[in-house]
């Protein structure tokens, strides 16, 4: 009965949205969106407060935003306090877990014993990992990735030695102490935009040439905080998950 | 035709949110509505023939056909909050088996309803 109720309710909810978008003219169609009619054409050509004409990569400089990567730049600089929301939405769930599972004390067996391959290629293995994520966040504004890929990708080097080793635990307190560096100076850099240049989080650097390293003003550095702080979080999150209680 | 497929999977993800009374088949029902979600954003942008919206030693100008870089940065946002949630909730349905040694539902509130 409630099956034959809510599959009613989805056809009607189902047909709703295919009539609203289907042949509709305010929704573009698949594949034929013309970006000079929307707010991204100004992302794209980088002039949203400066008036730009082209961007060329190698060659532009100063430009309001020196990042190579558009999604970066929007993630990080033209809504960047959506992101300082975003990893305060993940520091809130990852206390949540740590408030629901951190009490436990016990420790979680593994049912099986690593094997040698595992125990060793973890080791072996741990510092590439963490060293690619590290390179992913470094190099966020240039290539695809970023803070969130590069700090999930730490948490996932952390969750192989985890496996490996039911006897491994991960230092969580130097990971607390890297999480609350990362957001705090995250939070001071957007005040020394606002006493230096009138807006919260504003790129209050020199912004550099389009696809060097040392390019794009405050959002490397940015990234490179959030990198750490997602990845000190979701170790945390790992680290909750694995513990059980104790039989008493 | 992949926001169609997209609007599918939102409707089978709720869909399970309404039926399932597992706590974790409840908590893949809303994964599932979200990667729809998702799904349906990112093709908001799509330009066919776009490249992807960063610049390259290959791709080195603005005024190349790029696809729409700002749904992609939604929902860079929207998949974090995703895992926050979805963390979330798994910490919740293990302190409730803890509590009452079931997933289900029905058998945690003791009721019996079709």
């Amino acid at each position: 009965m409630k099956r034959i109720a809510v599959i009613i309710l989805l056809g009607v909810l189902g047909f709703f949205i295919f009539s609203g978008i289907y042949s509709n003219e305010a929704f573009t169609e698949f594949g034929n969106v013309d970006l000079n009619n929307r707010v991204s054409n100004k992302f794209i050509t980088k002039s949203v407060t400066d008036e730009n004409d082209i961007v060329e990569f190698g060659k532009s400089s100063n430009l309001e935003t020196g990042s190579a990567n558009y999604v970066t730049s929007i993630v990080v600089n033209y809504r960047s306090f959506d992101t300082l929301g975003e990893v305060t939405v993940l520091f809130i769930s990852s206390l949540g877990v740590a408030l629901l599972l951190g009490t436990l004390g016990g420790k979680l067996t593994h049912k099986y014993r690593a094997n040698f391959i595992l125990r060793v290629g973890a080791k072996t293995i741990f510092p590439l990992i963490a060293l690619t994520g590290i390179y992913i966040f470094i190099h966020g504004h240039l290539t695809p990735g970023g803070g969130f890929p590069g700090g999930s990708m730490i948490a996932s080097a952390v969750l192989l030695l985890y496996l490996a080793d039911e006897n491994f635990r991960a230092k969580m307190s130097s990971f607390k102490l890297a999480e609350s560096f990362a957001g705090s100076l995250y939070v001071l850099i957007g005040i020394f935009g606002l006493l230096t240049s009138g807006y919260f989080l504003n790129n209050f650097m020199n912004t550099g040439v389009i696809g060097d390293l040392f390019s794009a003003g405050i959002i490397p550095i940015v990234y490179v905080l959030v990198g750490l702080k997602v990845g000190s979080e979701l170790t945390g999150i790992i680290t909750d998950f694995l513990k059980v209680e104790v039989d008493e | 035709m992949i926001q169609y497929v997209s609007i599918v999977l939102m409707l089978i993800g709720i869909y399970g949110l309404l039926i399932d009374r597992n706590i974790i088949k409840i908590i893949v029902a809303l994964n599932i509505f979200e990667v729809g979600l998702n799904i349906f954003i990112v093709s908001v942008g799509f330009v066919s023939g776009g490249v992807a919206p960063i610049l390259t030693s290959v791709n080195s100008n603005s005024a190349l056909i790029y696809v729409d870089p700002l749904p992609q940065a939604l929902v860079l946002t929207s998949i974090v909050i995703g895992l926050g949630t979805t963390a979330l909730a798994l910490a919740i349905a293990r302190k409730m088996y803890n509590a009452y040694n079931s997933l289900d539902l029905d058998e945690i509130g003791g009721m019996d309803n079709d």
